[in-house]
């Protein structure tokens, strides 16, 4: 991997980390969720920015670890990750693939309104607020008034 | 001092206010009265160390001498602690817990919004990421004070309560000194007593919705934001928390 010719091209690279799941949220990609902000050769080696979601979320070390092994199962043995924080992650950055593959695990996708548009098992709208806080950082813990059933709410940040 | 050592003092404040507290709010951690609470207290002690690595972070690039955020907040001792006294008050009962976030996340709130202009690019992108998460930890710890303030006579005196021990340490966040000249001067961060009408509306708001009255004295306690004095309460917070490496010095995993 160390010349020019072999070097994968980054639309490759992109297609490749699309195939790297979240490791809370499975069904969604790091690409889907936003995180990956850039991918580009530097010489030999292969620079992939990456943006936490939330300052204190432990995944972020593990999503790292997870698109380096990736890379590297790939043939492609200089990886370096770099982190950026700004502009901070927003949830506008979730792909519309990803928001769909939320909604059908049973996460309501977010909303500019801030809170779900439906319920992500019966689509009822009636739907009440438990807690701002749910299982991991990035979601929220809401009801259905009409299925009686909880669910988790991304949250829009 | 100079330029950097004021930046690495204001560094320190940033990031030991959120460290301390985030340490004191996992406290709860397999406690708290439901587990919706619970999860909640978690997550944010989560946001407020992760927002330490940045802070601690960057102090010690400012500082030069090649320490890691992991360094500074396990290697020091109490008297070079850098946080308001405030977050190192114990929590108490659930309530105590909540109106010390919310007298904290009300200053942390207006301080990160202010940072976000600052001339260092990167205290603006720390400030972005985190007041972020700070919006809602406010809007949760704003809401529970108004729900239990305005709630049942039980919880409302013990709310009062809570505003009455807590009001004296509140004046502190306030306080500028010779860093905070430094800091404004170089347009880094705003002088904090600047800070001080937004924060008395913002919780004179939020505390006459719960019913509560604020206490007329100013009179504040101080000393930890510039190490000065903290209270005997830090001492012992440190002696778990840096359990660890003060028994296996370097140890890693
Ligand atoms: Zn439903």
């Amino acid at each position: 991997m160390t010349t020019t010719e072999h070097k994968p091209t980054t639309e490759r690279i992109w297609h490749w980390l699309d195939g790297v799941p979240d490791p809370e949220i499975p069904v969604i990609s790091v690409v889907d969720l936003g995180i990956v902000r850039d991918v580009a050769w530097a010489g030999d080696t292969l620079e992939v920015t990456v943006t936490p979601t939330y300052s204190g979320c432990p995944a972020t070390s593990v999503i790292a670890m997870d698109i380096e092994t990736a890379l590297r199962d790939r043939g492609i043995g200089k990886v370096a990750l770099k982190t950026q924080i700004s502009p901070a992650w927003t949830t506008d950055w979730l792909s519309e693939k990803g928001r769909a593959r939320l909604e059908e695990y049973g996460i309501a996708p977010p909303q500019p309104a801030g809170g779900p548009e439906r319920c992500p098992r019966c689509g009822s709208a009636a739907v009440e607020k438990v807690s701002q806080f749910g299982s991991t950082p990035c979601k929220a813990h809401w009801r259905c008034t009409d299925c009686l059933e909880p669910f988790d709410y991304f949250k829009c940040i | 001092m100079t330029r950097d050592e004021a930046f690495f003092q204001f560094l320190l404040r940033m990031g030991d206010n959120t460290l301390i507290l985030g340490h004191r709010v996992s406290e709860w951690c397999g406690h708290a009265p439901v587990l919706e609470e619970d999860i909640a207290l978690a997550n944010t002690a989560l946001d407020l160390i992760g927002q330490t690595q940045m802070w601690l972070g960057l102090a010690g690039e400012v500082q030069g001498e090649g320490k890691s955020a992991d360094d500074l907040a396990f290697l020091r001792d109490a008297w070079d602690f850098r946080n308001v006294l405030l977050v190192e008050m114990p929590n108490g009962d659930f309530g105590r817990t909540l109106m010390r976030q919310f007298l904290f996340d009300a200053w942390h709130s207006i301080m990160l919004t202010r940072l976000r202009d600052s001339k260092d690019a990167r205290v603006a992108a720390i400030a972005e990421k985190a007041g972020k998460e700070v919006t809602y930890h406010l809007e949760r710890s704003g809401d529970t004070v108004i729900g239990l303030g305005d709630g049942t006579d039980e919880s409302h005196a013990r709310m009062q309560e809570a505003l009455d021990y807590l009001w004296p340490y509140v004046g502190e966040m306030f306080e500028g000194d010779a860093v905070d000249a430094e800091m404004a001067e170089a347009g880094i961060a705003p002088d904090p007593s600047g800070l001080r009408a937004d924060y008395d509306a913002l919780v004179g708001r939020v505390l006459a919705k719960a019913t509560l009255t604020i206490p007329d004295s100013r009179f504040a306690h101080k000393g930890g934001r510039n190490g000065r004095m903290h209270t005997e309460h830090l001492g012992h917070l440190l002696t778990q928390m840096q359990w660890l490496q003060r028994a296996y010095p370097g140890a890693t995993w």
